[in-house]
């Protein structure tokens, strides 16, 4: 034992010695998490929209005030003609345009009801569908509040490339009016998206990335062998290696909490002690994971590489952070199942976000923990070969 | 029944003292005993049923040319794997059955590694004395023991790395015998150090030796093959001369032990 802990001191040394590392380690996930919950946001602001109206009209401009007001748009000005909206839209001068029929004010009371296109910019369909969506709630609320007779609007909203297309019909408002409600995030904070993402991609970085490559450098460096000759077990070489990652981790762990719960405002819902104990087996199974990469491979820019590309860019990928699995091919869909951090993030979402009492996550937490026995058992088998 | 209990722990008592017993060498002035030593790789055979001694405080040169099967012996000697075939005891434990024992009973440097760069020279040193259980009340007399002879005690807290590479490869040297080993086993020492730096090597060797220590070593260099007390030559993975560099100069009326070396290397079928 005695040796096994002059070894853990070693490693803490290794660490502490490399100050760069360590900050990068201990700043990294600070400046991601401050990042993605202040910079970037799957919210929709500054938009710049263009209107094209057939005639004046009191009704279109108190709207077009209307939607200059909000947060979320800027009101460009009135374009003469359709192929004017279009050209502006190639410009880049504006975003979105509101195209209202002939003789609008007149047709609201009529029987056929009045035309109102909405056009979007949708080269990043992303923020085309907000935008379009925004607008039609924005328009929806005005003829509600406004237009005392419950006319029937026809409202056609479309989407177009640079080329405004055909016009698709959305809502009728007037006719129905579902009462929206988001539940356990009501105020849509993209945070409540990413803090679980950013927890699974970070946890699999300190613990698999910096286990893997520093077991790798001591082969490259050839200490390895000396350590080999020395009486410490090799298995205990490993594990020794373990400790300091999983201290980093733990503490990286408490960071984004804090910072999650303090700056983030993103209250954890459900069971403080699940969520650490959910984490702390995910960093169980990443350091795993490093250790399985570091008996596999000689140098540590191959660890790095594989590390990298073939768990980091998955996690991003298939985890559920960036896109939904549920809308990807089945194919694909499978693959993301063998994803560790995607049973972590829904882990993690369920227990900090939808605050569900732990038995809804028994099956997050029972693959995680297969996953790293399995994992455990292949990067010991694989070490033990590697030896003779 | 309590005393059948008794019996029965007396009894797994006696055969682990048995199991930690030094096996004893055939003549005690040995460290080193090896008998048809064989170790092959599918068809191919790295060491050809080799047999020598090292006695006990000389200093050995284990020579042969890339290939000869040098490493593949020493790692058979040091407990990294076991032979085909063939018997051999290291400071007293069987290579078969006591790699655990050999390991802490011996030391090991090799040229490729010279201690943690980033680490100072007195954690390195603790670090490999946590590694070999030297007492925890003797770490730091040992350290500053070392640090002294070495004249390296203002060097104490610098990182290795900032160290030129031979004062480097003297702290390698020293921190593989801080718990003094039975046996130290060098693998081409000082690979990459200049003659000056070289010779002060070998000093640091012999002072080794006259505390008893045995050293064996590995080495390109034949000048330096001039320093061992015995030198045996490896040649296709077999030993195919062993004595002192003396009589293996008048055996084979060479000058130098190069030149010996050279005569028993044409005969070699292996490519370097």
């Amino acid at each position: 034992m005695k040796e096994f802990f002059a070894f853990v001191r070693k490693e803490f040394l290794h660490i502490f010695r490399d100050r760069r590392t360590l900050l990068v380690l201990i700043g990294l996930p600070t400046m991601l998490i401050v990042l993605f919950g202040f910079a970037i946001s799957t919210e929709i602001r500054n938009v710049n929209i263009g209107l094209y109206s057939q005639d004046d009209d009191i009704a279109v401009a108190r709207l077009m005030e209307k939607i200059d007001q909000s947060e979320y748009f800027t009101y460009i000005g009135e374009y003469g003609s359709e192929e004017d909206v279009d050209m502006a839209m190639r410009r880049g001068e504006i975003d979105a345009a509101l195209m209202f029929g002939p003789d609008f004010a007149a047709s609201l009371y009529s029987d056929a009801g009045a035309d109102i296109s909405v056009v979007a910019d949708a080269t990043n369909p992303n923020n085309a569908s907000m935008e379009v969506m925004y607008l039609t709630g924005i328009v929806a609320d005005y003829f509600r509040d406004d237009v005392e007779e419950a006319v029937a609007v026809r409202m056609l909203a479309s989407m177009s490339g640079d080329e405004s297309g055909e016009s698709v019909p959305t809502a009728m408002p007037g006719t129905v009016g579902p009462q929206l409600r988001m539940l356990y995030n009501p105020q849509l904070k993209s945070s409540y998206n990413f803090v679980p993402g950013i927890m699974g991609l970070i946890l699999l970085l300190i613990c698999a990335l910096m286990t893997s490559v520093s077991i790798v450098r001591e082969k490259e460096t050839g200490s390895m062998e000396v350590l080999l000759v020395s009486p410490i077990k090799p298995i205990n070489i490993v594990l020794a290696k373990m400790i300091p990652y999983f201290v980093i981790s733990c503490a990286v762990l408490v960071n984004i909490l804090l910072l999650t719960i303090f700056v983030l405002k993103v209250p954890v819902a459900g069971s403080f002690f699940w969520m650490i104990l959910v984490s702390v087996i995910y960093i169980i199974l990443s350091l795993g994971i490093g250790m399985l990469v570091s008996s596999l491979v000689k140098t540590q820019i191959i660890a790095t590489l594989i590390c990298g590309m073939i768990f980091l860019v998955p996690v991003m990928m298939f985890s559920g952070m960036l896109y939904p699995i549920e809308s990807m091919p089945v194919a694909l869909q499978w693959f993301a199942q063998t994803i560790p951090a995607k049973w972590f993030i829904e882990a993690i979402r369920k227990i900090m976000i939808e605050g569900v009492p732990v038995r809804y996550v028994t099956k997050e937490i029972l693959i995680m923990t297969g996953m790293a026995v399995v994992i455990f058992a292949a990067a010991v088998i694989k070490f033990k070969d590697r030896l003779d | 029944m309590m005393g059948e209990g008794n019996l029965i722990s007396e009894l797994l008592q006696a055969r682990r003292a048995r199991r930690m017993q030094p096996h004893l060498m055939r003549d005690p002035g040995n460290v080193i005993e090896v008998e048809h030593l064989t170790k092959r790789f599918g068809d191919f055979t790295a060491v050809d049923d080799i047999s020598f001694e090292v006695r006990r405080g000389e200093i050995f040169g284990f020579l042969g040319a890339n290939g000869a099967g040098k490493t593949t012996a020493m790692k058979m000697l040091t407990g990294l794997s076991f032979p085909t075939s063939g018997s051999g005891h290291v400071a007293g434990f069987d290579i078969w059955k006591q790699s655990e024992q050999i390991k802490r009973h011996i030391g090991y440097m090799s040229q490729k590694f010279a201690l943690y760069g980033d680490l100072t020279v007195k954690d390195n040193m603790e670090l490999f004395a946590g590694i070999y259980g030297v007492p925890k009340n003797e770490v730091s007399a040992r350290i500053d023991n070392l640090l002294g002879r070495l004249s390296m005690s203002d060097e104490k807290n610098a990182p290795v790395k900032d160290l030129p590479q031979g004062w480097k490869q003297k702290l390698a040297f020293s921190v593989s015998i801080i718990h003094r080993p039975e046996i130290v086993f060098l693998d081409e020492p000082t690979g990459g150090v200049d003659p000056a730096a070289r010779r002060q090597f070998w000093e640091l060797i012999y002072e080794a030796v006259d505390e008893g220590i045995t050293a064996f070593v590995t080495t390109h260099y034949m000048d330096e093959a001039e320093y061992c007390n015995r030198i045996s030559m490896m040649v296709d993975g077999r030993i195919d001369a062993l004595d002192s560099p003396s009589a293996l100069k008048q055996r084979y009326g060479a000058a130098s032990v190069a030149e010996v070396f050279d005569i028993l290397a044409r005969g070699a079928k292996r490519a370097e």
